[in-house]
């Protein structure tokens, strides 16, 4: 680092140290360069936010305003018409209102060197892919008099999925009870084993062993092999975070889901508050609105500082809030006025609303600063 | 088989369903069934409704059989010598009203010679797809739908000459506009409705101009001559009414010049207008707070204590007097009895009302705007032959809501005030506008119909040439002078101290939450303080138990209910509101205790 630098190193962050470090270089003179740090550190304080700004209000218009402005539809992925994403502001809903499932959970898994060149990637989106039972049969049949359901496979179905008979069967023996399966040529027979009048049992069976899981990842719905830049990736609807990260294939540094809960509970809360300024700001810039970064940082703190997810609804955040006045002016407030009596709390009036409501000055801007003096 | 719903219920089955549908047709036609049943038959699902009952929107269309009208020359030449009418032809089958279902079974041609042997109907005139009022505007069809339905709401908004006899009514609430005129441009619905007999706007002169950007956002320049000549003068008539009410015990309200020792006794200048019978006289100017109709009503409640009280057996002042903000002359006093006997007072008050900025006019055609500025006569800009606009409208009113049909009104009044004859406008059967503008041409104006128009403050030629015509102005019935509303101080809510809430009740303009929100995202918080100082009192409050003391104002003492004199009391200021919740809280079983604390 030059020697000019050092004396700011406590006091301008680390990026704009690194650029002047780099842009420095080239001025030889001592002075010159000193002269610079000064401008740029006067620039800096300048552009701070001052003591007594009211932030959360000013980041809540900030957002809040444009958000009148958008979209309410969701819009279909191009080219598959299953996969839909939700945009504009019921998304901005769910992501601020903290949801643990997400209406429609997507990932993008950015794959390790051989595997992104695009060879193979369709069997390697396919084996990611969630496969039901129904989707590599032909037809159910149920013949009562000996009590057996018949599954007939599609062996095509199953070529293309690179399914043997032995995965299914495994799948079949892990989630099915009371039944002896057979297996002969594409046919895969279950005898029932209890009573045989049991007739009920029999077609509850054929309806739950549809849903039985036989292969990939659960939770992983559709995929779609698409080129991003010189790579290629694949993106999914449904999001299972976790086990994806574990496969040798993916490239963990880079994956990443729209589920904030999930991203919370792999990686830890920092990660889960770049996700939701990553998802607020996708959402302002589809809609081509305009909302400095700092504004979607701050909510995005609010709702992390706990150490755990907490959205912007009056289960979240606003429960938190230390005011009594201030909760119950939001919703509910009978419910918090008693249970505040209940405990016997006390409200300093510390924030804007309940000075508001006791016609006092409220302590932002130029409520903020107090006069100290000795009173005799 | 074919399934048959009479009034949405199923009632049975038919062989044949669109057979069946075809002979009550004609069935109905002849007269063997009510005209009021429509039939219809769904192809799709085989099924056949019969509709008779109340609440379907039906429309007359003339009867085509085998691609042929059947309105015959005969029965034309009957209609024309009155020896037929509307009755006789629905009643021949000639025509026929139509509900919604039944319109789907048919194919309707818009005129004569469009028929082909598939057509089922043929329109009387195109003009019945539209109602009353929307058939008012001149030149429809260039018009997009939008701007037909504003043309139509907005003429229902009118000022106009409402009914002949007002002179003699007692309505609520209404205006008269003077010097109404009959339309130059007009449509058949104007002859069909008598608008000459009830017509409510004036033939004016347009310029369509801006005007130093007083007529910016739909505004509209008023020429201060025209208005001084009577154009968009109104009168506004409201009446004011008292009975003499009967009450339980013999007692009566009475009217009457009010005696001095009434309780609630307004300025003895209030009653200045009264006479005798305590009712005021009529063409006297009055304003606020003026007596119109003094009345006294007996005592509201009489118990047991107040028999020893004098001042409880007094009368009570009810008087009708002048509203907060109004003024007029009285101008016809009606004494009379109601249905039950009673005494019954009307006076009406009119007032005059001359535009004014901030009142609204309208075209015909959705163009509505307020007047942003009226111009001295000698500033106007003017034509060479002398021609000042009385109006001049923002050409940016027109690109982007493309009413063509207001432009063309224009040339068309112009044609018309020039030739003196009345232009028809009806939609889709109107008066060429190629020939009006050729007519124009004859008439030594530009075929366009600009002018060459001058600068009213300078002399100045304008560059541009000015799109200059005729056309039919209203005036709306939203004046400024019904509207306009201020307060500094003024009447509080009994509950909460609060101002009161609305223009009748002289209220306070309300500072909602996010109006709040931005006086603190500016950080300005002792002027939100201030803001919200409409409601605020001095509240003794107990150090020692935390609940709102009492002070005794005959010893200049204050004590606390719960720990008598000996305690520090301090007066704190709060919001009356706040206050009003603790008392509530109280009143839920919360003990809420206020610690006090030097803020400085
Ligand atoms: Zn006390």
């Amino acid at each position: 680092m030059l020697e000019a630098l050092k004396p700011y190193k406590e006091k301008l962050p680390k990026k704009i140290l690194a650029e002047l470090d780099e842009k420095l270089e080239k001025i030889s003179s001592q002075t010159r360069q000193k002269k610079i740090i000064e401008a740029v550190y006067e620039q800096y304080n300048n552009a701070k936010v001052e003591a007594g700004e009211s932030v959360g209000l000013v980041s809540a218009e900030s957002i809040g305003e444009p958000g009148t402005q958008m979209t309410l539809n969701t819009f279909h992925f191009a080219g598959v018409s299953e996969m839909n994403v939700t945009v504009g502001l019921p998304r901005i809903i769910e992501i601020l209102d903290g949801r643990v499932n997400p209406k429609t959970p997507m990932m993008e898994i950015y794959l390790n060197k051989p595997f992104n060149k695009g060879e193979d990637i369709k069997k390697l989106a396919l084996a990611i892919k969630e496969t039901k039972l129904v989707d590599v049969t032909k037809e159910f049949q149920v013949n009562i008099v000996e009590s057996v359901i018949e599954i007939v496979l599609d062996k095509e179905k199953m070529k293309e999925l690179a399914i043997t008979d032995n995965t299914v069967i495994k799948g079949l023996t892990k989630n099915l009870k009371g039944f002896a399966i057979k297996h002969k040529g594409n046919v895969i027979m279950l005898k029932y084993r209890g009573k045989e009048e049991a007739i009920n049992e029999i077609y509850k069976a054929k309806e739950a062993i549809k849903t039985v899981f036989v292969k990939g990842i659960k939770g992983i719905k559709q995929v779609l092999p698409v080129k991003r830049g010189e790579e290629f990736i694949i993106v999914t609807a449904g999001s299972n975070f976790k086990d994806i990260l574990e496969l040798e294939e993916v490239d963990e540094t880079r994956t990443v889901t729209n589920n904030i809960d999930e991203v919370g509970s792999v990686l830890g809360i920092e990660a889960a508050r770049q996700t939701i300024i990553n998802e607020v700001n996708k959402v302002i810039e589809n809609q081509g609105l305009n909302v400095d970064s700092r504004h979607v940082m701050l909510v995005a703190d609010t709702m992390c500082v706990a150490g755990e997810l907490k959205g912007i609804t009056r289960y979240g955040v606003v429960n938190e809030k230390a005011s009594v006045l201030a909760r119950a002016s939001f919703e509910t407030p009978i419910k918090h006025i008693i249970n505040a009596a209940l405990v016997g709390e006390v409200d300093y009036l510390t924030s804007v609303v309940e000075n508001v409501m006791l016609n006092q000055p409220v302590p932002v801007g130029t409520g903020l600063p107090g006069l100290v003096t000795k009173i005799k | 088989m074919t399934d048959v719903y009479v009034n949405g219920r199923f009632t049975g089955t038919v062989e044949d369903g669109r057979e069946f549908v075809n002979n009550a047709r004609s069935e109905r036609r002849r007269g063997n069934l009510t005209d009021n049943a429509n039939l219809y038959y769904n192809e799709l699902s085989d099924e056949v409704f019969v509709e008779c009952g109340r609440g379907r929107a039906r429309r007359p269309l003339i009867v085509v059989k085998d691609g042929q009208s059947s309105l015959t020359e005969q029965q034309i030449k009957q209609l024309e010598k009155n020896e037929i009418g509307w009755n006789d032809l629905v009643k021949q089958g000639t025509i026929e009203y139509l509900d919604a279902a039944e319109e789907e079974n048919t194919l309707v041609a818009f005129f004569d010679h469009e028929l082909t042997p598939e057509h089922t109907h043929l329109e009387i005139m195109p003009l019945t797809m539209l109602g009353l009022t929307t058939a008012l505007v001149p030149y429809g069809n260039f018009n997009q739908s939008t701007r037909l339905n504003a043309g139509s709401k907005n003429q229902k908004q009118a000022l106009g000459f409402y009914a002949a006899n007002f002179s003699l009514r007692m309505d609520m609430d209404v205006n008269l506009l003077q010097y109404s005129q009959k339309p130059i441009v007009n449509t058949i619905m104007h002859e069909i409705s008598d608008y000459d007999k009830h017509p409510a706007g004036q033939n004016i002169v347009v310029a369509i101009m801006s005007y130093e950007g007083y007529n910016m956002e739909d505004a509209i320049i008023l020429n201060r001559g025209s208005v001084d000549r009577g154009l968009g003068r109104s009168t506004y008539f409201r009446p004011a009414i008292a009975e003499e009410l009967r009450y339980a015990g013999g007692l009566v309200d009475e009217v009457c010049v009010p005696d001095k020792e009434v309780k609630g006794y307004k300025a003895e200048r209030d009653y200045r207008f009264l006479e005798e019978d305590g009712i005021i006289s009529p063409e006297s100017a009055v304003a606020e707070g003026d007596v119109i109709i003094g009345k006294t009503s007996p005592p509201r409640f009489l118990s047991s204590l107040d028999e020893y009280n004098l001042a409880a057996a007094t009368r009570r002042e009810s008087s009708v007097a002048m509203r907060h903000g109004e003024e007029g002359i009285v101008d016809f006093v009606l004494i009379t009895e109601n249905e039950e006997g009673n005494k019954l007072i009307q006076v009406r008050i009119r007032d005059q009302r001359i535009p004014e900025i901030g009142d609204k006019f309208t075209s015909r055609h959705g163009q509505k705007g307020v007047v942003g500025l009226i111009v001295n006569e000698e500033d106007m800009p003017f034509s060479s032959s002398g021609i000042k606009p009385d109006i001049i409208f923002s050409p940016h009113g027109i690109p982007s809501r493309m009413t063509i049909s207001h432009l063309i009104e224009l040339v068309g009044g112009k044609v018309g005030a020039l030739a003196g004859r009345y232009i028809n406008g009806t939609t889709f059967d109107a008066e060429n506008i190629d020939d009006l503008r050729k007519e124009l041409v004859s008439l030594g104006f530009a075929e366009n119909c600009t002018e060459t128009l001058f600068n009213g403050h300078t002399g100045e030629m304008f560059t541009a040439r000015i799109f200059v015509g005729n056309m039919y102005y209203m005036k709306l019935k939203h004046m400024v002078a019904n509207k306009i509303h201020s307060r500094a101080r003024g009447p509080i809510q009994l509950l909460t101290r609060q101002p009161t809430e609305g223009r009748a009740k002289e209220g306070g303009l309300r500072l909602g939450e996010m109006e709040k929100d931005t006086f603190v995202a500016h950080g300005a918080s002792l002027l939100l303080k201030e803001r919200f100082d409409s409601d605020k009192t001095i509240v003794p409050v107990c150090e020692e138990c935390g609940l709102i003391a009492i002070h005794d104002e005959f010893k200049n003492k204050s004590y606390c209910p719960i720990c008598g004199d000996n305690v520090e009391i301090t007066n704190i200021e709060m919001s009356y509101a706040f206050k009003l919740m603790l008392d509530e809280f109280k009143s839920l079983g919360i003990y809420t205790k206020l610690q006090l604390k030097y803020k400085y």
